[in-house]
């Protein structure tokens, strides 16, 4: 009993927290959503009309809300698998016992993650910058024309792809090592033992051993990388032509620069469904969930 | 344990320090005059200041330069959050939108009590764009137009004595006067900016939204041949595509002679003035936009100094904006930053007579209109923009585009559609 | 393969990597001591020729960098001294206090974790508004005081905790605040600066719910500062540079000094136990 009250008291302070400022703020963003909150509204909330679904339907039937979908999706296809390759790959090179100085390249193999999303964005920006940016000079010294990387609406995206994965890739690379290091030996001596390459040890001892973790680390980078919002804002604006327009920037444009909240609303609570729809997916297809634990 | 406890004092008493220190930082300082200003006209004012302070003494104002990109933004978010200035710099396209907020307190009564501001001194179309329902809610403190900027020598140069006065001389000229290969070309228009694209809308007939501003307009004859114009601009390969972001620096480029036109406003009469060499300035002038068949009108730009409703200091705001409308604090303006007087007897002195790069503005002050004065207006010029750069890139014809326009602009306008017809199905 | 060119192999592509982490944040240390207008030159140099502080000066004297600086620390220090306060007192609360329904509670709590914190912003700033406190340093500390995050690490540690050693303070009848300050905390140190870091560097580095509260120029962060900066188009590049740096060395070095703290808290996170 006694217990019982204390503990109720010390989870006070956080409960009512997250209740407030969390758990009614979403439930108030989904009453949003069924209204058609907007500047007139601002100015007098008689303005204000409870429309149901209408802002979901009307967003389905903006071409605007499908081309920012589709560059996020294109972002987490793309951006996920490329992060997700060079974490492994980096904490293979990191697990392997011919790596020397191992301290000091994690450190630096993991200091982008705790940069300022910000502040490297706008030193990516500068860095490929077309005229004068290191990319394009690097590109110029393999002979290979220079890329308007940031102004050609079909290189607008890579760049920020390829931003991200420098960004972040440190992050699952932590994850991963420790999951390789996790691994015990015995299983590599055996596979040794039967006369297995480098390669096959890898694809029968480590990856399945990864199993887990690595589909963790996957859900973990897609939920992460379908909230693309900084980027966009700091490097292109959306742009060019929209090509970089997430569905988060387009909700900060609808919302905190339109005004139109209950269109915002709407646009965070279908992300908020794709992207449940998306890691729910992935559980269920994921080979672990589908045939039981992997050895 | 000693530790445990002394860590558990320590942040005991941090934790009440962040706490007092977040209630005592929730509040404003409230004994000045907040002045937001966007842009270079924040610098000028914090050079005029100590005059106007001098004079009166008990006033303290805070100028903050805010960035002009934001500006829209800004203001909305502050009158969202309830955290409005007292006065602002407001470009007058957007009063509609901050009437309708409730956000701006009306000025008829203190300009008719005020010995300084005199109404039918200023330019009648630059005036109107401050009245709203038939009140007023800003006193005009710069005109604004967008004109020609231009290399004279280069015109020289290719064999044109003087600036184009219509469309088809212009298109000569712009054609002589690129050469992409060398990465030359005859004009600047970033594609991120409407203002190009909206002056030349406004030089034709049709208006710009039909019905009591309730649909758009865009399909029209007149606006399509201003789109086709724009558009083949850059076909031609005679504007770069390119937005404001990847130009740079572009008063060097125009030094440069990288651009021999740059579509643009007042403002850069100082900029250039600043930032060209001093053998350079002699290379550059202005002229008044060319219309389809002769000289055209232009946007009836420009800001207003504007009081905020929820201001708590609204007596001592109007003193400063009676002292910014002086006509010789005007002129001191125009000194600063090339902004041009909105009232005709602050053009009555020699400096701006006999100036040479301003003489373009005053003549096309004349025969500037005005964006439609409905409070979507930034969002529809906005989207209209966005369409057109991608006729620009050539995902769309010109009739797509209008099309599009008008289907977008109908869709962000159904909401004033519907309260007007709730207002009518009253009567 | 050849084991001195497997070696060879796997330290230079870790070198490779290394080199490709590390060169954006030298190039940009190196710009910011560039004088104004030298970095936009072709080639792109590497190296200022001729080093200068003109770009922190200017930033500071001119751009108001004092008060950006300012105001991440003091947010960052509120939101972590406060949120450890909640996320200890809970974390512990889950770990060791029995009471009815506390795996379903946290079993909803883990449930939020799943919903992105925008869907919450705009709502979040129509309360803030109509308490007046847009803009206030209040709108960014009071959400960022407990996470579940942060409660889940503490009670994934606390739960290690021996209970022998609880249950003998009880019986001697002490009373559970004073169990918790006396007993547990001393013993939660290691995930105390774990999460002191962990909160630090995302308080520090958070961007988007700040740009959506803190409207006034006099309340920006670093990251809001910068990309202020940044979208308006007006500074050159050494000082976007200077910018960043100011931005990104603080939380450098203080991850530098508590890498292993850090580091340990990432991988507590990440095991589901």
């Amino acid at each position: 009993m006694k217990t019982s009250r204390a503990a109720w008291l010390f989870l006070a302070p956080a409960l009512a927290v997250l209740g407030v400022f969390f758990l009614i703020p979403v439930l108030g963003a989904l009453a949003l959503s069924f209204t058609d909150y907007d500047l007139y509204a601002l100015a007098d909330l008689h303005n204000l009309r409870f429309v149901a679904l209408g802002n979901y339907w009307a967003l389905l039937h903006r071409p605007v809300f499908w081309a920012a979908l589709g560059h996020t999706f294109y972002f987490v296809a793309v951006g996920v698998p490329l992060s997700l390759a060079v974490s492994l790959g980096a904490a293979l090179l990191l697990h392997s016992p011919l790596a020397r100085g191992r301290a000091f390249f994690r450190t630096a193999l993991f200091a982008p993650v705790v940069t300022t999303a910000v502040a490297m964005a706008v030193v990516w920006r500068y860095l490929f910058n077309t005229k004068y940016g290191w990319a394009n000079h690097l590109l110029g010294m393999l002979g290979i024309h220079p890329v308007d990387w940031l102004g050609d609406p079909h290189w607008a995206m890579p760049t920020i792809i390829l931003f991200a994965v420098w960004k972040n890739f440190g992050y699952n690379m932590i994850i991963l090592l420790a999951g390789l290091q996790a691994i015990p030996v015995e299983l590599y001596e055996a596979a040794r033992i039967d006369g297995a390459s480098a390669w096959r040890q890898f694809r029968h001892v480590s990856l399945p051993m990864l199993g887990p973790t690595l589909l963790m680390v996957a859900i973990l980078t897609v939920s992460g990388y379908f909230q693309l919002f900084a980027e966009p804002y700091v490097m292109t604006e959306g742009g060019p032509l929209e090509s970089t327009t997430s569905v988060l920037y387009l909700m900060y444009e609808d919302g905190f620069q339109w005004w139109n909240l209950g269109t915002a609303a709407a646009e965070a609570f279908l992300l908020f469904l794709v992207m449940f729809a998306v890691t729910a997916a992935m559980l269920r297809l994921s080979p672990g969930a589908r045939s039981g634990e992997a050895a | 344990m000693g530790i445990g406890t002394a860590r558990g004092a320590w942040r005991r008493w941090a934790a009440i320090a962040a706490m007092l220190c977040l209630a005592g930082c929730a509040g404003r300082h409230d004994d000045t005059v907040v002045f937001w200003t966007f842009g270079p006209e924040g610098d000028a004012v914090a050079r005029l200041l100590p005059d106007f302070e001098r004079v009166h003494p008990d006033i303290r104002v805070e100028v903050q330069q805010l960035p002009l990109s934001a500006a829209h933004q800004k203001l909305l978010t502050a009158i969202a959050g309830g955290t409005t200035p007292d006065m602002a710099q407001l470009g007058n396209t957007w009063l509609p939108e901050l009437v309708a907020l409730h956000a701006l307190a009306p000025l008829q009564q203190r300009v008719a009590g005020s010995a300084t501001v005199a109404a039918p001194d200023y330019f009648a179309s630059i005036w109107n764009t401050n009245v709203s329902g038939g009140r007023l809610y800003g006193v005009p403190w710069y005109a604004d137009t967008r004109l020609l900027f231009y290399r004279s020598d280069l015109l020289r140069q290719a064999g044109f004595e003087a600036p184009p006065r219509d469309w088809a001389e212009w298109r000569r000229m712009l054609a002589a006067l690129s050469h992409p290969g060398r990465k030359v070309y005859g004009i600047l228009l970033p594609t991120n900016e409407y203002e190009q694209l909206l002056s030349l809308a406004l030089q034709q007939p049709d208006p710009l939204l039909r019905d009591d501003d309730r649909y758009g307009n865009f399909e029209s004859a007149g606006f399509k041949r201003a789109l086709t114009f724009y558009v083949d601009t850059f076909r031609l390969r005679q504007a770069p595509m390119v937005t404001n972001v990847e130009v740079g620096n572009p008063w060097e480029e125009f030094g440069r002679g990288v651009y021999a036109f740059y579509l643009s406003g007042p403002w850069n009469i100082g900029e250039f003035r600043k930032r060209l060499p001093a053998s350079q300035q002699a290379e550059w002038s202005t002229a008044p936009l060319p219309g389809p068949d002769g000289p055209g009108a232009g946007l009836a730009g420009g800001a207003s100094l504007v009081l905020f409703r929820a201001s708590k200091h609204q007596r001592e705001a109007w003193m400063l904006i009676e002292y910014l409308s002086q006509p010789q604090v005007q002129r001191r303006f125009y000194e600063l930053t090339g902004d041009l007087p909105p009232r005709r007897s602050s053009w009555d002195s020699p400096l701006l007579r006999d100036d040479a790069q301003a003489r373009a503005f005053r003549e096309q002050l004349e025969r500037v209109k005005g964006t439609p004065a409905v409070p979507e207006w930034e969002r529809i010029a906005d989207m209209m923009q966005q369409v057109a750069a991608r006729a620009v890139a050539g995902e769309l014809t010109v009739d797509q585009a209008a099309a599009a326009m008008d289907r977008q602009a109908d869709r962000i306008l159904a909401k004033r559609r519907s309260l007007l017809d709730r207002a009518e199905a009253r009567q | 393969m050849n084991p001195r060119l497997a070696k060879a192999l796997v330290n230079g592509l870790l070198l490779g990597g290394a080199l490709v982490a590390l060169f954006p944040l030298a190039w940009m240390l190196a710009v910011s001591f560039m004088p104004a207008g030298t970095s936009n030159a072709l080639p792109p140099p590497l190296w200022p020729a001729h080093p200068t502080t003109g770009n922190y000066r200017q930033l500071f004297e001119h751009a108001g960098m004092w008060r950006y600086l300012l105001n991440s620390l003091l947010i960052s220090a509120a939101i972590t001294l406060l949120s450890l306060a909640c996320n200890l007192l809970a974390g512990y609360a889950f770990a060791k206090l029995r009471f009815a329904g506390r795996a379903r509670l946290f079993r909803m709590l883990l449930g939020l974790l799943v919903v992105p914190a925008q869907v919450a912003m705009l709502p979040l700033f129509l309360m803030f508004k109509y308490a007046g406190l847009v803009d206030s340093y209040a709108g960014v500390v009071l959400p960022g005081m407990a996470t579940v995050l942060g409660i889940f690490l503490v009670r994934q540690y606390a739960r290690g905790l021996p209970d022998e050693l609880l249950e003998a303070a009880r019986i001697d009848g002490a009373g559970e605040l004073h169990i918790f300050v006396r007993i547990v905390l001393p013993l939660l140190r290691p995930v105390v600066a774990t999460l002191a870091i962990l909160t630090f560097l995302a308080a520090w580095n958070d961007f988007m719910w700040p740009l959506i509260e803190l409207t006034g120029q006099g309340h920006y962060t670093l990251p809001l500062g910068l990309a202020s900066m940044a979208r308006e188009h007006t500074e050159g590049t050494e000082q976007m540079m200077a910018g960043s740096v100011l931005t990104v060395l603080p939380v450098l070095l203080l991850f530098l000094s508590m890498q292993r703290h850090y580091l340990d808290g990432l991988l507590m996170g990440s095991v589901k136990g």
